[in-house]
């Protein structure tokens, strides 16, 4: 497994996407910090701008590649190895890579200019989501055959999780205003890793007296250690979930 | 060796394979024959394991393939379109392959590399590579672990005339050594001094599978491909 781990990195590496994707978010990151007057505020700006970048690019990227790696899966696939390690090893290979980029390319600065929880807490969370969007990626594109469709269906997914996800969440506030239901927004935010991680940075950041009644709620749960706890087991339910039933599906797809 | 019992396989309404029963054996070199589209890759690659049959299965040395990859130690596949990482030089490619397959005291066999010339062509990246090109570095991997089967999907489509020489002399040469060779082919003159065995499929069913000698007795046919146009003939 480790070999074909070698191979994806090295292969990753060598495009240029990768390169440029690190240098775009190193520039980004050092831009907002040297323009803000308070760090604090840097992370605020940052957060908006990881929370849409980070898994755009992670789902795009991972997709595109698992196309384009369809030679080197068949290759492989006819050769002594195990199915699952190969769809693995690509994922594997494919997830460390992304996360090395984020980590150079917001993680090193986030650690230089801020002290402090929220820094940390965002660091981890861009990670976390850099490996959740390959891990839909691969998904996404096991289940498509055609490499336009699965494209189109990786875009139409990150669409869904940071801009139409929102949109349905505000039209249920609205119908359901008259109930009680912001303890079901608990249960409902659990179901996008995006708002999932959006909360969990807000809450170190102080900022969620801003939120009204629901962030108090929000407080009163994910404030707490067993609330953080079950926070974090859904974003990593929301990894390797899907990662195991897209094994699941290579496992018996044709070649 | 490789013995299918009942293997059948769609692919939408079309039925690949229908209910395919073939043992093959040890020493046999075994000739697949068939109109285009009639499931001779699909058998091939259920063997491999890359196509997962609907129902039925197939057993390598008594061991049921489905879910187990270590049987592959022993096959060398040469596929029909040979597809590899379009950015890696030939040597990557031979070097990976030796990196990821490359067992304890299995010597390489460097044999159909060095016949080839590949020597020259290292460095050349596989998306520069012309067909025949390609085709001879799918045959060299094939043969490069020394397994006890091999799998030849079309071999010799798109080698020049010397290339394949070589490959048909290097597939006589393991077939003295006992080993088992499966071989797909619309150029059945080629096949005539390779084969011991006939395996035809029409519309993914078995028609029938016999030893060379048998073919020849029952049509009364010298050539293959006359003994095989015949049998056409009558159907």
């Amino acid at each position: 497994m480790k070999k074909i781990i070698k191979y994806v990195i090295v292969d990753i590496l060598r495009n240029r996407i990768i390169l440029a994707y690190t240098i775009f978010l190193l520039v980004l990151s050092l831009s907002i910090f040297n323009l803000e007057d308070s760090p604090e505020k840097g992370l605020l700006s940052l957060l908006n701008i990881i929370l849409i970048i980070v898994p755009l690019v992670s789902i795009v990227f991972s997709t595109i590649y698992v196309y384009n790696s369809s030679e080197f899966i068949e290759l492989l696939v006819s050769q002594p190895l195990k199915r699952s390690t190969i769809w693995l090893s690509l994922f594997a290979g494919l997830a460390f890579s992304m996360a090395i980029a984020f980590f150079i390319g917001a993680g090193i600065p986030i650690l230089l200019y801020t002290t402090g929880n929220t820094g940390l807490m965002m660091l981890v969370i861009g990670l976390i989501l850099s490996v959740i969007f390959v891990s839909i990626a691969v998904l996404a594109s096991v289940t498509t055959r055609d490499k336009a469709k699965g494209i189109g269906k990786a875009i139409l997914l990150w669409l869904y999780f940071s801009i139409l996800f929102d949109g349905l969440v505000l039209f249920i506030l609205f119908q359901f205003a008259d109930y009680p239901i912001e303890k079901a927004m608990i249960g409902i935010s659990a179901l996008n890793p995006i708002d999932l991680g959006r909360i969990l940075i807000l809450l170190e950041m102080e900022v969620s007296a801003l939120l009204g009644y629901t962030g108090a709620i929000f407080k009163d749960f994910f404030g707490t250690t067993s609330g953080f706890l079950l926070a974090f087991a859904a974003m990593l339910a929301w990894a390797l979930l899907p990662l195991w039933i897209s094994v699941r599906k290579f496992n018996a797809k044709d070649l | 060796m490789i013995i299918a019992t009942n293997v059948s396989k769609k692919f939408g309404k079309l039925k690949a394979l229908d209910d395919v029963s073939v043992t093959c054996n040890k020493g046999e070199c075994i000739a697949l024959i068939g109109p285009n589209g009639s499931g001779k890759t699909t058998l091939i690659k259920s063997i491999l394991g890359m196509v997962v049959p609907d129902s039925g299965f197939i057993t390598f040395n008594g061991r049921n393939i489905l879910r187990d990859w270590s049987y592959r130690n022993d096959i060398g596949y040469m596929p029909q379109i040979g597809r590899y990482p379009e950015n890696m030089t030939i040597g990557q490619v031979l070097d990976m392959m030796k990196d990821i397959r490359r067992r304890k005291n299995v010597e390489t066999d460097n044999d159909l590399v060095n016949a080839f010339g590949l020597h020259d062509l290292m460095k050349k990246r596989m998306r520069t590579l012309s067909g025949g090109t390609r085709q001879k570095v799918s045959a060299s991997l094939a043969f490069l672990f020394n397994p006890s089967v091999l799998v030849l999907d079309e071999p010799t489509a798109g080698l020049d005339p010397v290339a394949s020489e070589i490959l048909k002399e290097k597939i006589i040469a393991e077939k003295k050594k006992g080993k088992l060779v499966l071989i797909t082919s619309h150029v059945l003159s080629e096949l005539d001094d390779l084969v011991t065995q006939i395996i035809y499929l029409q519309d993914g069913k078995l028609r029938f599978h016999k030893s060379l000698e048998d073919l020849q007795r029952e049509t009364g046919e010298g050539k293959l491909n006359r003994a095989i146009a015949s049998v056409m003939m009558n159907k």
